[in-house]
């Protein structure tokens, strides 16, 4: 980023406004996929570029800005975004989820609740529910506008017929208002709860698929589900390695190659802040902080 | 472990200064110049040019050499900086019957006004390594005769008869005679000249403001001029195969190269202070017409199609398969049946695109792994169930849950 000096938060003002229409759009509609003329971002489409746009859109000075991958600060593509906004914006940022403003995320709802004034914003790489059973657009677009969702029904029935269950565990399909099926982006369906009644403004964006939506606050997000098979968040029934938290998710490590795991908190900073409170790790369990060597194992922690 | 790491920042920090550094390979090999690249690596930089849709060579140039010559991410970086430059105006079409003219081929007619001219071609090479080019150069025999920029083989309009026989119309390399660049004015597309007799449908000709897919997202139907933005920055493989499908029936269309020309053509803007189109420079494009099978109505005599393929620099292989591609997804207009992949507007159109593709196919490498766990907790679930039943049913298989 030496040479040209860039506008604030890379994008020009025009561009901005013209997302922000989309976003006002995206808002006043809940959950309805608004086109929009996705840029070139100087990082790869798939890379969270539509997720970059609406974050550089909506950022202003005084912003702090926290920015997760997997519900972590420290992956590579939370890394390179936060640099990024560094770099254009000059923002503060930060990994603490109560402190910040704006929390531009990928795969992960923050375990600490949202609170009012906060904007999550998170990377969607296929925003259409409805793509894996129909690839066109044309059609798609037809069937959301007639609320012609039976397909999806249908599809949630065979995995019960099949599996016994429904067989999604991620980007669960939720619909947003009693109106819009909408896609979740690919976080857990552990996470789906969370989008319920939320008092932050959730935004999505899809750069490549030039698509943005939303779920304003306290919006009804109901993920889909039958009266007999109730819909069911799926956690890993263990406690995290570090902190012990019982009700977070959890992210699995191999620890070696004879079978042995552990099981550790997928919310860094979830996890950190518990152990800055004093919930250790289980007794059974010698940490290093996984700070260097990655995370030993802890026998008490395999299943 | 490259996530769930501390450290994360600095690994990254690392592995750009290796970048750079296997990048500039051994130091003891003079480092490459971006003169060099856009001067001996002409066709990589016209390719960069074309899709990165930026008419700049050194830019193209710069972008391959940090891109280690990867195109595809040469084309991004093109792309990613042309985002960001501000718009002055749209410039009038261009007028490429008034080419510059440096390669002029039809392979529908024999002559034609204008003749044939090879120009700097691979065609007619025996693709025999030359280990000549290996060593350090010799001489500068490869340099054009006292500055000529184009090699002109036939003679029409440089003062012959149009009669003469011209000696490339044979095609044949023994034939070539660097003479001067062409300088005739008349050089009528092939189009043109079947289309003064009504043989070819004619040229759309419209003065609706074209489209801008990097403007306003693509939305379907598409209409034809987006259709060929979209192609015209298409990724050359997979408009190569897509065309080639249709060669071999999958959405057949009896494609002849009516014409394929490559040279300068000036670009002018309409400026409304002085009330004319003025002068901004001149543009190396390739253009490829297709004249396709024939169709007629009961009300409608049969004339032959258009298939329009434009790359900029010489790309010939990007302009002929657009040109395919084009004519194939023409078929809805044309009332053929669409059964082909290349016919069908919105598989084309929203997989053209090779840096939308990359990233998507790429991004595969960032961490999944909130994702996998609970695709790896699901089927563990499943796995015990299916245990459990198995063992209560005697190798019954899974149970019939919502029978």
């Amino acid at each position: 980023m030496n040479g040209p000096a860039y506008n604030f938060a890379y994008l020009d003002e025009q561009t901005k406004r013209m997302i922000r229409r989309a976003i006002l759009k995206a808002i006043a509609i809940p959950g309805y996929q608004v086109p929009f003329a996705s840029r070139e971002m100087p990082m790869p489409y798939g890379w969270g570029t539509g997720g970059v746009q609406v974050t550089a859109s909506i950022l202003g000075p005084d912003d702090i800005l926290k920015v997760i991958d997997q519900g972590s600060d420290d992956t590579i593509n939370a890394v390179s975004i936060r640099k990024f906004f560094v770099k254009t914006a000059g923002v503060r940022t930060t990994t603490t989820t109560v402190e910040a403003t704006v929390i531009q995320t990928r795969h992960r709802i923050p375990e600490t609740a949202l609170h009012e004034g906060q904007i999550l914003v998170f990377q969607v790489p296929i925003p259409e529910p409805l793509r894996f059973l129909e690839p066109r657009e044309t059609e798609t677009r037809r069937m959301h506008a007639l609320q012609e969702y039976g397909l999806m029904h249908v599809k949630l029935y065979e995995d019960i017929s099949r599996h016994g269950e429904i067989a999604t565990s991620y980007a669960y399909p939720v619909k947003v208002d009693g109106r819009y099926v909408m896609d979740p982006s690919p976080t857990p369906k552990f996470d789906n709860p969370k989008m319920n009644d939320c008092p932050a403004l959730q935004l999505f964006g899809a750069g490549r698929e030039k698509r943005i939506y939303a779920i304003p606050p306290y919006t009804q997000v109901v993920s889909l589900d039958f009266e007999d098979h109730p819909f069911a968040p799926y956690r890993f029934d263990g406690t995290c390695a570090l902190c012990s938290a019982t009700d977070s998710y959890l992210d699995e490590v191999i620890t070696d190659d004879r079978g042995s795991r552990m099981f550790v908190c997928s919310d860094t900073d979830h996890c950190a802040t518990r152990r800055t409170h004093g919930h250790g790790a289980s007794s059974l369990c010698p940490q290093d902080e996984g700070e260097k060597n990655g995370l030993r194992a802890g026998p008490g922690a395999a299943p | 472990m490259y996530v769930a790491v501390k450290g994360g920042e600095r690994a990254i920090e690392n592995a750009h200064a290796l970048l750079a550094a296997v990048r500039r390979g051994n130091p003891w090999v003079p480092e490459l110049g971006i003169d060099q690249i856009s001067e001996q690596l002409t066709l990589a930089v016209d390719r960069v040019m074309s899709e990165g849709s930026l008419y700049d060579r050194e830019l193209a140039a710069l972008a391959i050499k940090q891109a280690r010559g990867d195109l595809i991410e040469a084309i991004f970086l093109v792309r990613a900086y042309r985002t960001t430059l501000r718009r002055f105006g749209t410039a009038a079409p261009l007028d490429t019957a008034a080419m510059d003219i440096r390669r002029r081929i039809s392979a529908t007619f024999k002559d034609l006004p204008g003749g044939q001219v090879l120009g700097p071609t691979f065609d007619y090479t025996y693709r025999l390594l030359d280990h000549g080019l290996a060593g350090p150069a010799t001489q500068v025999s490869a340099s054009l005769p006292e500055g000529q920029k184009s090699i002109r083989i036939d003679g029409p309009g440089r003062g012959d008869s149009p009669s003469t026989p011209s000696p490339c119309r044979e095609g044949l390399p023994d034939a070539l005679s660097p003479l001067a660049p062409c300088e005739i004015a008349a050089f009528p597309r092939v189009t043109d000249l079947l289309a003064n007799d009504d043989l070819i449908e004619p040229s759309p000709i419209s003065e609706a403001q074209a489209g801008d897919l990097t403007r306003e997202p693509l939305s379907f139907p598409a209409g034809r001029d987006v259709r060929l933005q979209n192609l015209a920055r298409g990724d050359e493989g997979f408009l190569l195969a897509l065309g080639y499908s249709t060669q071999r029936g999958y959405g057949r269309t009896h494609p002849f190269a009516g014409e394929i020309r490559f040279g300068e053509v000036e670009v002018e803007m309409f400026a409304e202070e002085v009330g004319f189109a003025i002068p901004l420079g001149r543009v190396a494009v390739t253009e490829c017409q297709s004249i396709n099978q024939f169709r007629g109505t009961a009300t409608q005599a049969p004339r032959f199609t258009r298939g329009y393929g434009l790359a900029f620099g010489q790309c010939e292989r990007k302009a002929i398969a657009m040109a395919l591609v084009d004519r194939a997804l023409r078929a809805h207009d044309l009332g053929e049946e669409i059964k082909a992949p290349a016919q069908d507007e919105e598989f084309v159109l929203s997989h053209s695109d090779n840096v939308q593709a990359t990233g998507f196919v790429e991004h595969l490498k960032l961490p999944h792994y909130v994702d996998f766990q609970s695709e790896l907790g699901l089927v563990r679930r499943l796995r015990e169930s299916f245990a459990a039943s198995s063992g209560r049913e005697r190798g019954v298989g899974i149970a019939e849950v919502a029978e």
